[in-house]
């Protein structure tokens, strides 16, 4: 089973790409067939994930030499580009990872989506969605990447749309799909730039030449640049700022589309990809810090808009922004492990913080405020205690998984503090406070929503057990998957790293700063909107801080300055340009055209019809060339070509 | 050859035809007198190619052949002229120049 699944490995993201060919062209009509082929699918393609994951983690040769599968896809003369398969703990980790996590949300959607119209193409999109991210995860060449990297853009912008009665929700798509393009471009040139440079996008082929970039012509400045362009994709993939301003209005998709994107799909792919890439960006100081700096900021600057949201997806949205920007940070310091680790971990609780908001939104038919919500523990137990499972891990309270992967990426931060204090304890601190700020949030919104005196209005009920049974599995990965990374026993960093393992001491001084954070930020939430049943207290400080409130609630205009320069620069140089076009390009085109007019229409007076005028022309211009013969030699002589 | 004559009489009065008949066909109405005029240019030609084959090469007759051609190319031309003209009055009535402007402007 295992020899199978090392060598047909590539059937992991085939399946569920059949599976929506299947669905899309035979099944669409009988929408209980197309979510069978759809789970059928995506379960087999969990269980040759896990038996690739169990072939590559009892071999550890793996570890330093990936098992690449490829085989010719086209080229010319001193181009050639393959497709194939790589195979290491990374890639690895990621595939068991998302079939994993897109198996439990295709369970949850039967609950969630029943009975909507659009049900059989709801999984067919699903499945291509798990497929074209698979597909990424499994690549072993920077096109096929690229390739794979578009269709999941395209599923996104098919997702968030889904409900396309709804302007919203198409407006919400178009935004996902332009705003990561802008992101995509750069990448693109600076895939390009590695085409021609090195002349390969295969991915262990560039690990090798990388290093050696002056042999290539590279400069160091121009390998920085070709490392910022490919870092542009990411940022737009993984909503760091400032390209993070569709991944909250992304919520306009399906609940499950969200946990999918915000946990398995989508948003990794940009920190997947600057992994991948880590022996670029290793050779470039300069771009490692830009990364860390991206990362650090967008984690800080998300966090502090997520807390006065009040929409229950839009806080874990911005949630999704902030912890992928510790996934950045963590590159940025130059610690795949670090972030490969909290990617794992945060795929968990975030699925099952989205899946939980789902399993709310379906029972208080879609009402989102979380101030129109309390005392939803009682009425929906099994949604209300997994959540707090998955508030505990990524407020990062042990032993819940998202303690574990914090602590790493804060331990490789102060470690690279200590190398580059300046900028290094800046970034130390940013993330720390974005960490009391995450416990802060996600239980402000817990509190609120769970907690406290229950609203009559709401007649809430806990969700089917297609929906709860996804939540139950959640909550346990959420619980303990970070296990397996701890400081004492950091099985994680042995095979899931780039570069030498730095075996460091378990730091017991950031791990109790980080729970004390943690704790803190709880307390806080805990004290303003759980034991002030009122909420006088927050109220206060709203209107008492009622500009940053507002900054803050209002995402700190980022949107509207988007919209700003939209119309006024945008549109404006547009105008400029359309003038441009209509008065001087086609003003050239046109004159031209009036010019042979106006001759047209002189000359045409001279056409009389009359035979007799013609020939007196004719006799004319005999005479005068008879003249210009017979007294202008020279002129003559030019006129008609040299004969005399 | 002592005939007295001189060439420049030939060239007179073959300029004199000429203009003439330029005259002639750039004003006269009828076509019919047009066509006559355009025969006294090509006589006016004829002249001068006998003439100066006279005078300058009397070993050869090539002038004379010159004027032959012409003679019966104009005589050709005539022919399709008259046709013309023929058919333009079976279609307008009339022979007037001045009513021949159908492919005026």
């Amino acid at each position: 089973m295992v020899e199978f699944a090392l060598s047909h490995a590539w059937l992991v993201p085939l399946l569920p790409a059949l599976a929506f060919t299947i669905i899309v062209f035979l099944t669409r009509p009988w929408p209980k067939l197309s979510s069978l082929v759809s789970i059928v699918a995506m379960l087999s393609s969990f269980v040759i994930a896990t038996a690739v994951a169990l072939g590559v983690f009892s071999n550890p040769q793996f570890i330093e030499k990936p098992l690449v599968y490829s085989l010719r896809w086209f080229g010319m003369e001193g181009f050639n580009v393959n497709v194939g398969v790589i195979l290491d703990p990374t890639s690895t980790m990621m595939l068991f990872m998302v079939s994993l996590v897109a198996s439990l949300i295709q369970i949850y959607s039967t609950g969630y989506m029943a009975g909507d119209p659009q049900y059989s193409v709801f999984f067919s999109y699903l499945s291509l969605f798990a497929a074209s991210m698979l597909g990424l995860v499994i690549s072993s060449n920077l096109l096929q990447m690229f390739i794979m990297w578009e269709l999941v853009g395209l599923c996104s912008f098919l997702l968030i749309g889904f409900y396309t009665f709804k302007i919203s929700a198409r407006e919400a798509a178009k935004k996902a799909f332009i705003t990561t393009r802008i992101g995509d471009f750069g990448l693109l040139l600076g895939l390009l730039f590695l085409q021609i440079k090195f002349g390969t996008l295969n991915l262990v082929e560039l690990a090798e030449r990388v290093p050696h970039f002056a042999n290539y012509g590279v400069s160091l400045g121009l390998l920085t640049l070709i490392a910022i362009l490919v870092f542009i994709g990411p940022i737009g993939k993984s909503g760091q700022f400032p390209l993070h301003v569709w991944l909250p209005d992304a919520m306009e998709g399906p609940t499950p589309v969200s946990a999918l994107i915000h946990a398995a799909t989508m948003v990794v792919a940009g920190v997947y990809l600057v992994g991948r890439t880590l022996f670029l960006f290793k050779e470039v100081p300069g771009a490692m810090e830009v990364v860390a700096f991206i990362g650090a900021f967008t984690a800080l600057f998300a966090a502090t808009i997520a807390i006065t949201q009040r929409e229950i997806k839009r806080i874990l949205a911005y949630s999704t922004v902030s912890q992928l920007g510790y996934m950045m940070l963590a590159l940025g310091v130059g610690s795949l492990s670090a972030s490969m680790f909290h990617l794992w971990t945060h795929a968990f609780f975030k699925a099952l913080m989205f899946l939980g908001a789902g399993s709310v939104l379906h029972a208080l038919h879609d009402k989102a405020d979380v101030w129109k919500m309390g005392g939803l523990i009682k009425k929906m137990p099994i949604t209300g205690w997994t959540f707090v499972i998955g508030g505990l891990a990524i407020a990062g309270i042990p032993p819940f998984s998202g303690f574990w992967s914090k602590d790493e990426i804060l331990s490789v931060t102060y470690q690279y503090a200590q190398h580059n204090p300046g900028l290094g304890y800046l970034l130390f601190f940013m993330a720390t406070f974005t960490a009391f700020l995450t416990a802060f949030y996600i239980w402000r919104m817990i509190f609120l929503a769970f907690f406290g005196p229950e609203k009559e209005e709401n007649h809430p009920h806990e969700s089917p057990t297609n929906m709860t049974i996804p939540l139950l599995v959640l909550a346990v990965l959420a619980a303990f998957g970070g296990l397996i990374g701890t400081p004492w026993a950091n099985l994680w960093g042995e095979w899931i790293h780039f570069g030498p393992v730095h075996h460091g001491e378990p730091a017991l001084g950031l791990m109790g700063v980080s729970v004390v954070l943690a704790l803190a930020g709880i307390g806080l939430a805990y004290r303003l909107y759980y034991q002030d049943t009122e909420k006088q207290t927050a109220r206060s400080l709203a209107e008492k801080y009622n500009s940053l409130y507002k900054l803050s609630y209002n995402k700190f205009y980022v949107d509207e300055l988007y919209q700003w320069f939209t119309r006024t620069v945008v549109d404006g140089s547009a105008k400029l340009i359309y003038l441009f076009d209509i008065k001087v390009v086609d003003g050239v085109v046109n004159g031209l055209a009036n010019i042979t007019k106006f001759f047209g229409i002189g000359f045409r007076y001279t056409e009389t019809g009359k035979l007799q005028t013609y020939a007196l022309v004719f006799f004319m211009a005999v005479v005068v060339i008879a003249v210009v013969m017979a007294f202008g030699a020279p002129i003559s002589a030019g006129v008609l070509g040299g004969v005399k | 050859m002592g005939t007295g004559l001189n060439p420049s009489y030939f060239v007179a009065l073959s300029a004199a035809l000429f203009v003439i008949g330029i005259y002639g066909a750039l004003s006269k109405k009828n076509a019919i007198a047009v066509l006559i005029s355009i025969e006294l240019m090509l006589t006016a030609v004829n002249i001068n190619l006998v003439a100066f084959n006279k005078f300058l090469t009397p070993e050869t007759f090539i002038g004379q052949i010159f004027a032959i051609f012409v003679i019966t190319v104009a005589a050709a031309e005539v022919g399709l002229g008259l046709a013309i003209v023929i058919a333009i009055y079976r279609l307008r009535g009339s022979v007037d120049l001045d009513d021949f402007d159908l492919m005026k402007w």
